[in-house]
């Protein structure tokens, strides 16, 4: 659904009205999309595990409006913004999560695991941290083929903790790789608060190994998509890694199960709704622009397109049972 | 494309060892393909700790052999992503025990990206590593772990016995579109023997019979078959003509070729150098027996490693490892049923 606008790759530019409203809308596109996930999942049509990111639409969105098309992402558990800000399809992204022939994977892999060659995106994973080493090695792939490409890997603050972080950060800072890691801190690893869990700051780690840090307020669209447009540009010139540290929030649970979210206040889950993404950018268009953007005018046309879109997966059909067999190897 | 399927056209034979005959094949398709690339702990300056990728850094330049931290969760993951990204990474991994380190990356990814995201990706990548007890090294420098990556569908597990059909399988293994573990028995490192020059490629899952026999099969996997060959040759003094099948890649399993030699001897014993309990020969045995269990004169038996981690002392370790002189027992013992 998104459309890389013109201008994208400019980094000191002040973004124009219409890149802010692009972004205000991709943000709107992925709330409603999950929106619509939580929905089919109470009605037993989505199964199994799915995660949503309501409450951290500015980070894919403002780092992805950084990328272009061929650039690579890879994405996580919680990887519905991801793939929709790097221009997938919601029709096929549904089709999937109904397990449909139609879905990116044909339905063999269902929210956790979308992929998206025709958009640079190397796959959402399941293993948390488990695609930083596809990231750092796509990344190591730019650069021993000169293609120039970059690579962000989206990762939360549980996946800091995995062993692989360090090796792989290790490398691609050794070899000045392309690869920008944008941690999206949304405080919780799974049911955990992060502090609990987490000795210092995530972003230090990255310091200790020289690596350019940006940290960003990553409730701010705008925030993100300025350090994402700098670190990107830096890793593409060969400046090697960057790291950008999010700042985000979670609103609803780690999971569908997740509903009473013992382990922190609705005080603290109030605060950070004060910070909404979207309704900020509204602010924005008004303040900074003079736009009054049509809220309950574009969120209709956005539900209508989700309607659609599940409406085409629905009637999608189910994949042969002679597929269950095929895509294990080269066919 | 997946399995090439051009035969050897050999030109010259020359007596080379494992090593020297493994370095061969790397070095014609570093040639062949631009995105071949090789990674691993010392693989560059040092040129391998068993000299597999000797030389090749000065030839190739360090963007394309290329040193890593001691990091094989790391490597294996680069690697996933390289492939992804149209590049060949050829990733050595310095022991097979260290195997578990990288396991995640693997199993979890490289196995099932292709399948997870419906083919839309691919990793054509290979993990060459090691197996094979007796060089006195331990319990985590000994381990023959080859039948674990069998058992996960997505991964393909090669076993060559021979310098010949190390260099060919692996030029295949590295045509491969699918990610390849490849086990070189690491004290057959300076084993020799007749290799052809230039374009020889072992097609993935293709066994081969060894030496012809009409009384029993033999069904040897890597370090295994040398010693079903000398088996063989103690047999045939006793009248006993022994058909050794190589297994050579146990995904793909070419059990057409074992289960016809089957059919033709009526029996069966089966040997890898890999633990016993829920190993290779579990799996061959089983399969083998299922097919042909009306034709046998006598119940498949196996040999393998012994089920305890590899010990140091030599005449313990020795005591864990089957032996030319085991398998000759078997092959009797099988004799006697139905005689």
């Amino acid at each position: 659904m998104a459309e890389p606008d013109a201008e994208v790759r400019s980094v000191d530019d002040e973004p124009t009205a219409g890149t802010v409203t692009a972004l205000l809308r991709q943000m709107v596109v992925i709330r409603e999309f999950e929106q619509a996930t939580l929905d089919l999942y109470a009605r037993a049509e989505i199964l199994g595990i799915a995660h949503v990111s309501i409450g951290q639409e500015a980070v894919p969105v403002g780092v992805c409006s950084a990328l272009r098309r061929e650039d690579y992402i890879t994405s996580t558990h919680r990887g519905h913004g991801h793939c929709l800000a790097k221009g997938a399809d919601a029709e096929r992204m549904f089709a999937e999560m109904l397990g449909r022939s139609t879905g990116y994977c044909g339905g063999k892999g269902g929210s956790m695991h979308i992929a998206d060659p025709s958009s640079g995106n190397l796959g959402a994973n399941a293993i948390v941290g488990g695609s930083l080493g596809i990231a750092t090695g796509a990344a190591l792939a730019s650069k021993l083929s000169g293609s120039g490409t970059v690579t962000v890997c989206f990762f939360g603050d549980g996946a800091a903790n995995q062993g692989l972080m360090l090796e792989v950060m290790n490398m691609a800072a050794v070899w000045s790789l392309p690869c920008v890691y944008v941690c999206e801190d949304n405080q919780y690893g799974e049911y955990t608060a992060r502090d609990a869990v987490t000795a210092g700051d995530i972003s230090d780690r990255a310091l200790a190994l020289g690596m350019a840090v940006h940290r960003v307020d990553g409730m701010d669209v705008l925030d993100v998509r300025r350090a994402a447009l700098r670190a990107v540009e830096a890793a593409q010139s060969g400046d090697g890694p960057q790291f950008l540290h999010c700042q985000t929030y979670r609103y609803l649970g780690h999971g569908m199960s997740d509903r009473d979210r013992p382990y922190r206040s609705r005080d603290e889950e109030t605060d950070w709704r004060a910070r909404d993404p979207i309704d900020r950018v509204v602010r924005t268009l008004q303040d900074r622009y003079g736009i009054e953007f049509d809220m309950d005018g574009v969120r209709a046309e956005v539900r209508s397109e989700i309607s659609q879109a599940i409406d085409g997966a629905r009637s999608a059909e189910q994949p042969a049972p002679e597929a269950v067999r095929r895509h294990v190897y080269a066919d | 494309m997946s399995t090439p399927t051009e035969m050897t056209t050999p030109t010259t034979l020359r007596q080379l060892n494992l090593a020297t005959a493994l370095n061969e094949a790397l070095r014609e398709e570093m040639h062949r393909d631009e995105r071949v690339f090789v990674m691993g702990e010392d693989v560059a300056v040092a040129g391998g700790v068993y000299k597999v990728t000797d030389g090749l850094l000065g030839e190739f330049g360090p963007s394309r052999v290329i040193d890593t931290p001691i990091s094989e969760a790391g490597i294996a993951g680069l690697a996933v992503g390289a492939a992804m990204a149209d590049r060949r990474p050829v990733i050595e991994i310095m022991f097979g025990d260290f195997l578990f380190l990288a396991m995640d990356q693997i199993a979890n990814q490289a196995a099932k990206v292709r399948y997870m995201s419906g083919g839309a990706w691919h990793v054509p990548m290979v993990v060459r590593t090691t197996l094979g007890a007796g060089r006195r090294a331990a319990a985590q420098h000994s381990q023959s772990l080859h039948a674990i990556f069998a058992h996960i569908p997505g991964l393909k597990v090669v076993v060559p016995s021979d310098p010949a059909d190390a260099k060919g399988l692996l030029k295949a293994a590295i045509r491969d579109d699918d990610p390849v573990v490849f086990f070189e028995d690491k004290l057959g490192y300076r084993s020799v023997g007749p290799v052809p020059t230039g374009e020889h490629v072992v097609p993935l899952g293709s066994a081969l019979i060894r030496r012809p026999g009409r009384d029993v099969t033999l069904v040897a996997t890597s370090s295994m078959v040398a010693h079903a060959m000398t088996a063989a040759e103690q047999l045939a003094d006793r009248s006993v003509e022994t058909e050794v099948v190589d297994v050579r890649c146990l995904t793909p399993l070419d059990l057409a070729t074992i289960t016809e030699s089957v059919r033709r001897t009526k029996r069966c014993v089966v040997v890898d150098p890999g633990h016993l309990r829920f190993g290779a020969t579990a799996e061959l045995a089983a399969s083998v027996s299922e097919r042909t269990f009306g034709e046998l004169r006598a119940p498949v038996l196996r040999l393998g490693a012994m089920d305890v981690p590899v010990p140091y002392s030599p005449s313990l370790e020795d005591l864990t490892i089957p032996s030319a002189d085991d398998l000759v027992s078997a092959v009797l013992e099988t004799m006697a049923w139905r005689a």
